[in-house]
């Protein structure tokens, strides 16, 4: 999608990076992304304790130099369980935004391409059916069938992501086609896929990265609800959100068991909006020429 | 007494200066017109007398109306004074009524705001507006919706609800621009009598040096932020005393030069009843679907190097007819045939002989891409003959030569650029496959009057030296007059009168193209009559 864009642009790489690097945001919620993906391949191959010892007399510790983040109520380290826990959590937000915008955009794209036939009323009424049932009772459903697992909570986001994108991409869609230069394009021939990906799309980008950075919040708080009625990450897989929701019961004794995890998410969160932020001024010519 | 008196008014947005020291002076029951260019500051100067400016905006000098001076007033009191001792109309119909409230409504609303009567009498006094402004009672309920009503009935709706306080001021920001040419001269008729009736006086703003012409008593020439001259209408127009205003005038009745030898010979394009229907949706469930016939039985030839002008208003079905030309929309019957090519919309070889230009500058370009591959564009007509690296930026070069512009032009955004500029680009991308035939649909509608004498020189010169033929779509008999050799008035979806321009202006058979030329300002008329 993103290749797309910039194809059209057709500038040299160091440019389009040179203006990255200009772009305050851009450079902030990158630094940020890149820590905690960072964070998430380091547990691969070394955290300070094993996640899942348990260490009964050294539970609920406050943060130490021994345990950087404290212990939890077996004991286990903080720290640790949170290196581990990222791989959980991006991966399981990631993923599940992945599959929306894979699916979602080109079906929106294509029932804006047919606006007012049938094909793009059954596309749209289809998505009204998934959107009308909560992700957790999909989640529901498919563990049901498949057994409760990372992997079909990630389905089971991914699968309601599906409309939201592809809802918002019919809009932003919809109103391009309306436009002068897309009948320009008409009249030199191009047929309707190949507006769709030449002009459309790079159009809806702006649009789109707000939405897949706020789907991607949603996703890490959707895998966190899923985990807490036990159809996410098994234990003692750990994941940001599993160690919200068991922290709950917990707050008064051992506060930083909730003040952890939650600021995990938050900063993940708060990086990737920045970082969507100063992409949508990249990948926007009238507001590249305007810093120069 | 005048009635309004601006004296050393400037205005300044931030940091940017907009208007430097403004004098401008009304008397009740005169007109003054106010004449510019986009971003001349004329707009800005009504904004002013209104105090409605956007944030950030700092005024200066005095704007006395009727010894007050307006900016020495609170935000509350010019709240009743807005709508009360000043009344405006907007340009857009279509957006200055709330699309949710009733005509009765919408003009009642003004009257009990104010607080003079109860909201049964304004509703009596509403009703008598609308009835002064031509809007009679029985034919016009006074629970119609705004869009139940025509462009031109909507506006008068906007100056009932201007005028139904009886302001001293009224302020008509282009108030015609978006109509067609015979509401036009039914809305300024309505404008004139108004005035003389009430005794109020009128700022008229508009870029139309005819309209003003036939109109205003006094005039004020405006550019970058400053009056450049002003005076009684027939001095400043007889005289053209300023540089500027001399360029104006020369503008607006531009005539481009015509090599006369070239058009004749084959024909380019050719029509032969061509029929357009519009489904319209069943009333109710297991009624027949209705269609309307958009285009009716259309024939037309346009023969190499010819120019032809398409005249008619808004719903007449000459966008209509020129979509199913350019194969947007499939057609109900008749054939087309481009440089004698049957026209299909699968046949991307035929397409290449024909090209498009519309109105709007700024909608026509994806802002996302650079100029050389927006005027790169039809060359998806040429499938794999199209021309890659040294030959592609040749032509890119050529393209934007042609036009007036560099080709260095090729490497920036389209934002970059200004009206005009833009609408170079546009021929260019229609110049770039070298077709037979390029439909302007509206093309010049947009631009300022100097900007489109320079547009209609291009044009004029690219037909002569490439013999390209052209279809001209215009609501504006001026510019049709002054560049096609042929002209073509469509009414209803038919074409009623055909023939060479000269001789359709000079002696125009059918009635319909005898009132489009009477409503259409004419400069050395109003002139002369004045």
């Amino acid at each position: 999608m993103v290749d797309a864009g910039i194809a059209s642009v057709d500038l040299p790489r160091g440019s389009l990076l040179r203006t990255a690097l200009r772009s305050p945001s851009f450079v902030a919620g990158a630094v940020i992304t890149l820590i905690f993906i960072g964070l998430a391949l380091v547990s691969f191959v070394w955290t300070p304790f094993n996640f899942a010892t348990q260490d009964i007399p050294n539970k609920l510790h406050a943060p130490t130099t021994l345990h950087w983040f404290g212990t939890d109520q077996y004991g286990r380290d903080v720290f640790s369980q949170i290196l581990v826990g990222a791989r959980t959590s991006i991966a399981v937000a990631f993923i599940a935004v992945g599959i929306g915008v894979a699916v979602g955009v080109p079906l929106g794209l294509w029932a804006a391409a047919r606006r007012g036939t049938l094909l793009d009323d059954a596309i749209m009424r289809l998505n009204d059916l998934v959107f009308a049932f909560p992700a957790l009772l999909i989640a529901i459903l498919i563990t049901a069938v498949f057994g409760p697992s990372a992997t079909n909570a990630v389905i089971a986001i991914g699968i309601f992501n599906i409309p939201v994108f592809a809802r918002l991409s019919r809009a932003a869609a919809l109103s391009l086609w309306t436009r002068d230069f897309i009948l320009a394009a008409r009249v030199a021939g191009k047929g309707a896929t190949r507006i769709s990906v030449e002009h459309i799309l790079p159009n809806i980008f702006n649009t789109l990265v707000v939405q897949i950075t706020i789907q991607f919040s949603l996703g890490i708080l959707a895998e966190a609800a899923l985990a807490y009625v036990g159809l996410g990450a098994q234990p003692p897989t750990p994941s940001w959100g599993k160690m919200l929701a068991d922290s709950q019961t917990l707050v008064s004794l051992a506060p930083h068991l909730a003040i952890i995890p939650g600021l995990a998410i938050v900063l993940t969160v708060l990086g990737l909006n920045l970082m969507g932020d100063g992409l949508r001024d990249i990948f926007d010519p009238r507001l590249r020429r305007s810093r120069r | 007494m005048s009635l309004l008196e601006i004296k050393n008014l400037t205005l300044a947005i931030g940091d940017i200066p907009i208007l430097h020291g403004i004098d401008l002076s009304l008397e009740p029951g005169k007109v003054l017109g106010i004449i510019g260019e986009s971003g001349s500051g004329k707009s800005m100067t009504a904004l002013s007398i209104m105090q409605l400016l956007p944030q950030g905006s700092i005024n200066s000098g005095t704007i006395n109306l009727d010894g007050v001076d307006l900016l020495q007033k609170s935000e509350r009191e010019l709240c009743s004074i807005r709508g009360r001792d000043i009344g405006m109309v907007f340009q857009e119909p279509m957006t200055a009524l709330d699309p949710l409230k009733t005509i009765g409504d919408q003009v009642a609303e003004t009257i009990w705001v104010h607080g003079r009567m109860n909201r049964g009498g304004a509703h009596d006094e509403a009703d008598r507006v609308l009835e002064r402004v031509g809007l009679p009672r029985d034919r016009f309920p006074r629970s119609r919706f705004p869009h139940e009503l025509s462009g031109g009935q909507r506006q008068r709706v906007v100056i009932a609800s201007a005028i139904a306080l009886k302001p001293k001021l009224l302020i008509a920001d282009e108030p015609t621009t978006a109509l067609d040419v015979t509401t036009q001269a039914r809305i300024l008729e309505l404008l004139r009598r108004l005035v003389a009736e009430d005794g109020m006086g009128m700022i008229f703003i508009t870029h139309d040096l005819a309209v003003v012409a036939g109109l205003a008593d006094h005039v004020a020439v405006m550019r970058h932020g400053e009056v450049v001259e002003s005076g009684a209408t027939r001095d400043v127009f007889r005289d053209l005393k300023h540089p500027y205003t001399r360029q104006l005038f020369e503008a607006s009745s531009h005539t481009p030069p015509r090599d006369p030898s070239l058009p004749g010979g084959e024909p380019v394009l050719t029509v032969a009843n061509l029929v357009r229907d519009y489904r319209i949706p069943p009333r109710h469930l297991f009624a027949p679907a209705g269609a309307f016939r958009a285009v009716d039985d259309v024939s037309l030839r346009i023969e190499r190097g010819e120019n032809v002008g398409l005249v008619g208003e808004s719903g007449s079905g000459k966008s209509t007819l020129a979509r199913a030309i350019m194969a947007l929309e499939p057609a109900q019957g008749g054939t087309i045939h481009i440089d004698g090519t049957p026209l299909d919309g699968r046949d991307l070889k035929a397409r290449r002989k024909l090209q498009v230009v519309f109105q709007d500058p700024y909608g026509s370009f994806d802002p996302r891409q650079r100029v050389d591959t927006l005027v790169t564009e039809p060359f998806h007509l040429l499938g794999s003959d199209a021309p890659r690296g040294q030959d592609r930026r040749r032509r890119i070069d050529a393209a934007l030569t042609n036009v007036g512009l560099s080709p260095s032009d090729a490497e920036k955004y389209i934002h970059e650029f200004s009206g005009g500029q833009r609408q170079r680009i546009a021929i260019a991308r229609a110049l770039i496959i070298e077709p037979s035939l390029i439909i302007l649909d509206e093309a010049v509608s947009a631009l300022d009057v100097s900007i489109r004498a320079q547009i209609l020189d291009l044009l004029a010169e690219l037909s002569d030296r490439l013999a390209i033929s052209y279809l001209f779509i215009s609501h504006d008999l001026s510019v049709v007059r002054s560049i096609t050799d042929r002209v073509l008035v469509m009414k209803a979806g038919k074409i009623v009168e055909s023939g060479p321009t000269a001789e359709v202006f000079a002696n125009p058979k059918h009635p319909y193209t005898r009132e489009l030329i009477a409503a259409t300002p004419n400069l050395e008329r109003a002139l002369a009559n004045a």
